[in-house]
């Protein structure tokens, strides 16, 4: 599931600044601190530049940043960073994450994947997926499943894996609400078929505002159209209101003539336009 | 009339002692219809209560009370809890009062909350105007119109959006059109966003 600062928006001015070649060497600086920061800093600003890119994926192989618990947190900001960058030179690296023990690195390199649109991803992100729900189980004394199951359901729908729906199906039935809404917006993506889009329409209702922002973020992603309305009157902050109509916008704008707009585009506009 | 303001008095009352939200939605709701003016600063201190239903309800009881809530939506502007600030901007910039202008000008240029700012942009395009005196009207909208074009090449899409919207009502409304009709044709052939660049061709469609 997603985290939604209140203001996403417009607080981006007060990091400490860095050039590109300050980032890049500090990658490999014997502060780990500062290689932690410089990656990120790269995915931030989209630094896009070969050097960068070839540093962070050197970066995903990481092994002097280690937490107490045996985690690389190095590896999780490359991770995050090479998928903001649009360079599928990445893809090879973390396919190779997808098997770190960390799985907070495994979730990154999963999402990063479906970023960068690479069906040669695809296979790996099923094997993640091959244990069915028997083991879609909490680790025991850990915040999470034994897998990034959100983040791998979540990518290979982005990634159009059709090959995928019989292993995502049966998450549709997870215990965890967070689970769910990625399968509905992984089969929603993969099939078209509304039953997808009609439930996370209904978790718009749910008692929880977390999920509630959730499943609005889903539906924003997936742009269907026919939740606009309960989205433009769900109980939760306009700013979010406003991200997952602008979803259900750009889906409507057809890019070969972008300034002819449909009517259904111009009725996702008045909706924005009263959120303001 | 003693009737009457004992129970104006309880209506308010009933909201400070709300112990549970359903109450405390449904005394505002209460208050809110009473229409009294005795109950705004209950109503704009609910603004506050970091609960979106109950703000939104106090919300709507300030617009309903239209010009008379204006003095002190101003004057009790939360200038701490921007949840609040944003919904007595969103209040001040549908009652469209003009006296808001200053309000709604340092809130759309330089508010750190990307909600009050968006408000008050909206807000900016739609004031009534005719209520100035007729010497005042156009240095008025001439300040609205430049803050706009400020507030429109912003960084974020969702502010550069609130500055479109503000700008179209404005040109319905005064000599600025051509200015904002040829603003609006630069901005379609450099726009990045495509949310952003749709705004503007509707708004370039509907002119």
């Amino acid at each position: 599931m997603q985290e939604f600062p209140p203001e996403a928006n417009g607080e981006a001015d007060n990091y400490p600044a860095l050039t590109v070649e300050q980032a890049i060497a500090n990658l490999s600086h014997s502060d780990t601190s500062l290689r932690y920061y410089a990656a990120w800093w790269l995915g931030r600003f989209q630094v896009r530049e070969p050097a960068a890119v070839e540093a962070l994926i050197v970066a995903l192989e990481d092994e002097a940043d280690r937490t107490e618990l045996g985690g690389y947190p190095l590896r999780r900001n490359a991770a995050r960073a090479l998928g903001k960058l649009g360079d599928r030179r990445a893809v090879p690296g973390l396919i190779s994450c997808l098997e770190c023990s960390d799985f907070y690195v495994r979730e990154a390199a999963a999402q990063s994947l479906g970023m960068l649109g690479d069906s040669a991803s695809i296979p790996a992100l099923m094997q993640l997926l091959s244990g069915g729900l028997a083991t879609a189980v909490l680790v025991p004394g850990r915040p999470h499943l034994t897998q990034p199951y959100e983040a791998v359901i979540e990518a290979l729908g982005k990634l159009g894996a059709k090959e995928a729906i019989p292993l995502i199906q049966p998450f549709l039935e997870h215990d965890l609400e967070g689970v769910r809404y990625s399968a509905n917006r992984a089969m929603y993506q993969l099939t078209q078929e509304p039953i997808y889009g009609e439930s996370l329409m209904q978790a718009l209702s749910g008692k929880n505002v977390q999920l509630r922002r959730a499943a609005l973020f889903d539906l924003g992603a997936i742009g269907y159209l026919p939740a606009a309305d309960a989205i433009a009157q769900s109980a939760t902050e306009n700013s979010l209101k406003l991200i997952a109509l602008k979803g259900l916008l750009t889906h409507q704008i057809n890019p070969n003539s972008p300034n002819s707009l449909s009517d259904a585009a111009i009725r996702v506009m008045t909706l924005m336009d009263s959120l303001l | 009339m003693t009737n009457a303001m004992t129970n104006h008095q309880q209506l308010i009352q009933a909201v400070e002692k709300a112990d549970s939200p359903d109450r405390l939605i449904a005394a505002v709701r209460s208050l809110a219809a009473a229409r009294h003016e005795a109950g705004i600063p209950t109503l704009i201190a609910a603004l506050g209560y970091n609960n979106p239903a109950v703000a939104v309800t106090a919300m709507e009881g300030l617009i309903q009370m239209g010009e008379a809530a204006v003095p002190l939506l101003l004057e009790l502007l939360d200038g701490y809890n921007y949840g609040a600030r944003a919904y007595a901007i969103r209040a001040l910039a549908t009652i469209a009062e003009p006296r808001a202008l200053d309000v709604l000008l340092t809130a759309a240029e330089n508010d750190f909350a990307p909600s009050v700012r968006r408000a008050a942009s909206k807000g900016l395009g739609n004031l009534h105007w005719e209520r100035l005196e007729k010497s005042q009207i156009r240095p008025a909208q001439e300040q609205a119109f430049l803050t706009l074009v400020k507030v429109s090449q912003d960084s974020d899409w969702s502010i550069r959006y609130a500055a479109i919207v503000g700008l179209q009502a404005l040109a319905t409304q005064s000599h600025f059109q051509a200015k904002i009709l040829d603003l609006f044709q630069q901005i379609g052939t450099k726009e990045t966003d495509s949310a952003v660049r749709a705004r503007v061709q509707l708004a370039i469609n509907q002119f």
